[in-house]
């Protein structure tokens, strides 16, 4: 076997057939994220936790390479993130496609995936049945009802909600996520009162009518989803604008409305605001320090990774696992069967692909926000450990196929 | 208070705050495309670019919310004068179609521009403390921003209107918007008067944009977002008219808030019936003439 190598990420060069033992292969792995518009923030994450593992443990791969072919999917609407699929797939002839930070884009990807038997490693989108919509999808970072469905419990059982109203951005992952919370609280014995939907993902609306119709309901919690992102800032502005508080009605939802990167922005207004996550830049693990450390030597002490940059992360060392199992050699039946049950040390937790269902099980922390000097910190008040996604457990809905 | 009463006063106030910020950015709008026929699709920019110019003052110069505003106001309606000269007056003789992708064009541009220098992401605005949290007004409590906002608009409108009607330079106006050639004919000199009501326009609407950045949110899609809304405003009220646009923004602010409000579902579809009720009802727009 004879191989020249051009350059540290050059492209390798072939030329023997003769099957050997090890040949080095570069993988090339297409990327779809939001790299522009108002979302641009969240591909940003995405792809600085990819880097990063990449960076740190890119000689794991030993004589194979990475290429990451990058894709604007700009907005949440699917139609762009399917086109740059499809390209993906036909002209660049990828091995694996990742990324994918809003449900309809991942949606709309997934029979392409099929089409194309390219196993797609989703980073972010969370609507539940997402797995299903394609036997190639693995997911590495958490589906709505792993928050929303406790989060209902939690609310009747400990913050002592009996009634609640929910509010959520027109979306399928914000159906989903009311419906997880629906299901919780009225198994526990609360009552949902009122579902709101909000406007959509792509531009900020001024949640003003919606709030006041929920602070004139009165309800005990006000469980509100909104995407990552923009959205989250003017969700705790409103609720502080309008006195909700003081009316005595608590502010509930997933780790969306308290993501990192947005946190510090959001000021004394998000104060005793409690969230059901799966992940925060402040959990005190050796694992995550670590992780929070050489974030912020890469890219700036005033920067912080959140849930969409440790997804990242772990969707890189899945990737990684993915080039090693197979010896560069993608094969889709493969490449997932490598996944199943496939366990990692995530910086937040302990992390496995679910054999069955291909989706993520891991641990999900209450989450509370508390002054810590002069800023805002993420406090962990209970964990619920492993948690396999109640959807698709209880075999609701789209969940049931 | 019986809860039907309290849902009444909800919906009216909101909306009345955004009926406001409605009507403090589309009236520049009106008034110029009533003068000039110009349709000037690039409108929102200048409140856009006034909600950039009130947070880079603030921060840069360290002064309050209010001088900002001011500031940014003056700023704004100056530099939208060098666009008229440059940009808009070449095209005061070509056809609707050129004018409209002019105008557009400048939106679009004026996105990507803001998006170069500012960023993407929404930018907030650092409120003084007078006008932040809750103010009791008797009957029950509402946010003071918004109550504040009530306040300037009725003011702005009032001042306008007052202008408008008592002024010698309103009645050169009115007269300009009227019957531009037997204006000229009497003596007014309409393009003069066009280049003060084009920067004044622009300068309430910069105004506009400033005050909107803590309801409305501001990010660099701006004047793309809020486009429609603004164009119905000035078409349901009708050109050049003060009070009318002022009519319409009630009503579209008030309505729309009441869709939202009392069925989410539906979304933005109420205020789309609405203007296009009003519209079929009166083509001209609810005050505009039809001569």
């Amino acid at each position: 076997m004879k191989f020249r190598t051009y350059g540290r990420a050059g492209a390798l060069l072939v030329l023997s057939s003769l099957p050997v033992v090890t040949l080095a292969a570069t993988v090339r792995v297409g990327v779809v994220l939001t790299y522009t518009g108002g979302a641009a923030q969240l591909g940003q994450q995405i792809d600085r936790g990819m880097h990063l593992y990449i960076k740190q443990h890119g000689s794991e791969l030993g004589e194979h390479n990475i290429e990451l072919i990058k894709r604007d999917s700009k907005r949440p609407g699917g139609d762009i993130a399917k086109t740059a699929v499809q390209e993906l797939i036909t002209r660049d002839q990828v091995d694996l496609l990742t990324g994918f930070v809003f449900s309809p884009n991942a949606m709309a990807s997934a029979p392409l995936a099929t089409q194309g038997k390219v196993p797609m490693i989703i980073m972010n989108a969370g609507t539940a049945w997402i797995p299903s919509l394609s036997p190639y999808i693995a997911r590495v970072s958490f589906t709505m009802w792993q928050f929303g469905h406790p989060m209902g419990g939690y609310a009747y059982d400990s913050l002592g909600c009996k009634s609640a109203a929910s509010g959520y951005t027109d979306y399928p992952p914000g159906k989903d996520s009311v419906a997880a919370f629906k299901h919780g609280f009225e198994r526990a014995g609360g009552k949902l009162v009122d579902s709101i939907p909000m406007g959509g993902p792509r531009e900020v609306p001024d949640f003003t009518p919606f709030f006041q119709r929920v602070k004139d309901a009165k309800p005990d919690c006000f469980y509100v989803f909104v995407p990552g992102g923009n959205h989250s800032t003017a969700v705790v502005k409103t609720f502080a604008g309008l006195g909700m508080k003081q009316a005595g009605i608590r502010l509930i939802g997933p780790g969306d409305i308290t993501q990192d990167t947005k946190l510090q922005s959001m000021g004394e207004d998000a104060v005793g605001l409690v969230t059901m996550h799966h992940y925060s830049a402040d959990y005190a693990t050796p694992e995550n320090k670590a992780f929070v450390q050489a974030w912020k030597a890469e890219y700036g002490a005033d920067t912080t990774p959140d849930f969409m940059g440790v997804a990242g992360w772990d969707g890189m060392a899945a990737i990684f696992h993915v080039i090693r199992s197979q010896n560069g050699e993608i094969d889709a039946d493969g490449a997932i069967q490598a996944l199943r049950g496939w366990k990692f040390n995530s910086p937040r937790g302990p992390i496995m692909i679910d054999p069955d269902t291909r989706d993520i099980v891991q641990d999900v922390n209450i989450h509370k926000v508390v002054k810590s000097g002069d800023r805002l910190a993420i406090q962990v008040i209970g964990t619920i450990p492993q948690v396999i996604d109640p959807c698709k457990a209880l075999r609701l809905g789209k969940c049931a196929n | 208070m019986s809860a039907f009463l309290n849902i009444v006063i909800s919906i009216v106030f909101d909306g009345l705050a955004y009926a406001m910020i409605l009507f403090i950015i589309s009236v520049g709008l009106s008034v110029t495309m009533g003068l000039m026929g110009f349709v000037n699709l690039a409108h929102g920019v200048f409140a856009m670019a006034g909600g950039y110019a009130t947070v880079a003052i603030m921060t840069q110069f360290g002064i309050g919310f209010i001088p900002a505003l001011l500031c940014a106001g003056v700023a704004i309606g100056i530099a939208s004068l060098v666009l008229e000269r440059t940009l808009y007056a070449p095209l005061y003789k070509a056809g609707e179609l050129d004018q409209l992708l002019l105008s557009i064009g400048l939106v679009f541009m004026a996105s990507g521009a803001f998006t170069y220098f500012f960023g993407p992401d929404p930018v907030s605005v650092q409120l003084p403390n007078y006008l932040r949290g809750q103010i009791d007004l008797g009957v029950r409590s509402f946010p003071t921003y918004r109550v504040f906002m009530i306040a300037v608009g009725i003011a702005m409108a009032l001042v306008l209107w007052l202008g408008l009607e008592r002024t010698l330079l309103g009645a050169q106006i009115r007269a300009a918007v009227d019957n531009r050639p037997m204006a000229e004919a009497v003596g007014i000199n309409v393009g003069l008067l066009f280049k003060l009501t084009f920067a004044l326009g622009s300068g309430i609407a910069a105004i506009g944009g400033g005050l909107a950045i803590d309801i409305l949110g501001l990010t660099p899609n701006f004047a793309i977002q809020y486009l429609v809304l603004f164009l119905i405003v000035v078409a349901v009220g009708g050109l050049g008219t003060i009070r009318g646009t002022f009519v319409a923004a009630l009503a579209l602010g008030i309505i729309d808030n009441a869709g939202k409000y009392l069925w989410p579902e539906g979304g933005a579809f109420f205020i789309y019936a609405v203007a296009i009720a009003i519209l079929l009802w009166r083509p001209a727009g609810i005050l505009g003439r039809t001569d």
